[in-house]
């Protein structure tokens, strides 16, 4: 994992985790809110995202867990390998007071940039972990 | 792209040169004499290091009199971080799609 990239998104939603868990997990709900989608919540279960631009992501179920946790891969192929990505999403539902705190956290890498990732392991990590904090403060 | 982040991965893969562009990035502009008395290797070393640096956009150098004073480029890293930077904007504005949706759901 020290190889890879993540980005992580959380919100606290006034809604229950059922509700919530309904939304990521019916193919006509992920319609509404995510993309098109022949999805099955089954651990294996292969399926794609389509997004309006036409692009097309190749999917694999990796983790059900009736409303806590779903994890699928998240891959993107594509001709010109700067946008190739490698991926996978997890949300993590927790309940709160108030509603849920739903976490989306996304793990991957650029595939073209896998070589140079693992020639240089040892000084990546705590590379990125400080590029990280720099960026924060000029921005 | 694919070549602009082999050069830049290239470039920082090397410990030393690593290390030079992060003192840049966190202290600020810097000769190469400054840079030198604590990178553990020679002027000459140093200096060549900066060229590769400064190829791949990663610093900029500045002449005044006859000392060259060295600053970082933090903006060269964007192609790395990129899909990040994309991806996080990308969830924000499903995460509000998702909410206007649970509002319309039934119980």
């Amino acid at each position: 994992m020290s190889e890879t990239l993540s980005v992580i998104v959380e919100r606290e939603m006034p809604f229950p985790p059922e509700k919530i868990w309904r939304a990521l997990t019916q193919p006509h709900l992920i319609a509404e809110w995510l993309m098109k989608n022949d999805f099955e919540p089954v651990v294996g279960r292969r399926f794609n995202l389509r997004g309006e631009w036409g692009g097309v992501l190749d999917c694999e179920v990796r983790a059900v867990e009736p409303h806590k946790t779903l994890s699928y891969t998240w891959n993107f192929a594509h001709d010109d390998a700067a946008y190739n990505l490698q991926s996978v999403v997890t949300f993590t539902l927790t309940p709160t007071g108030a509603g849920t705190r739903l976490r989306m956290e996304q793990t991957g890498f650029r595939p073209n940039q896998k070589q140079a990732y693992g020639g240089a392991k040892a000084g990546w990590p705590q590379f990125f972990e400080r590029l990280e904090h720099v960026l924060a403060r000029t921005d | 792209m694919p070549k602009a982040h082999d050069a830049l991965f290239r470039t920082l893969a090397d410990p030393t040169r690593r290390a030079i562009f992060e003192r840049l990035c966190r202290e600020g502009e810097q000769t190469v004499g400054a840079l030198t008395a604590r990178a553990g290797v020679s002027q000459p070393a140093v200096s060549k290091h900066l060229g590769v640096l400064r190829k791949a956009g990663l610093v900029r150098d500045r002449h005044e009199g006859r000392q060259t004073h060295y600053r970082a480029q933090i903006g060269a890293l964007a192609p790395l971080i990129d899909w990040t930077s994309q991806m996080a904007d990308f969830w924000r504005s499903r995460f509000d799609n998702l909410e206007d949706l649970l509002k319309r759901m039934d119980q």
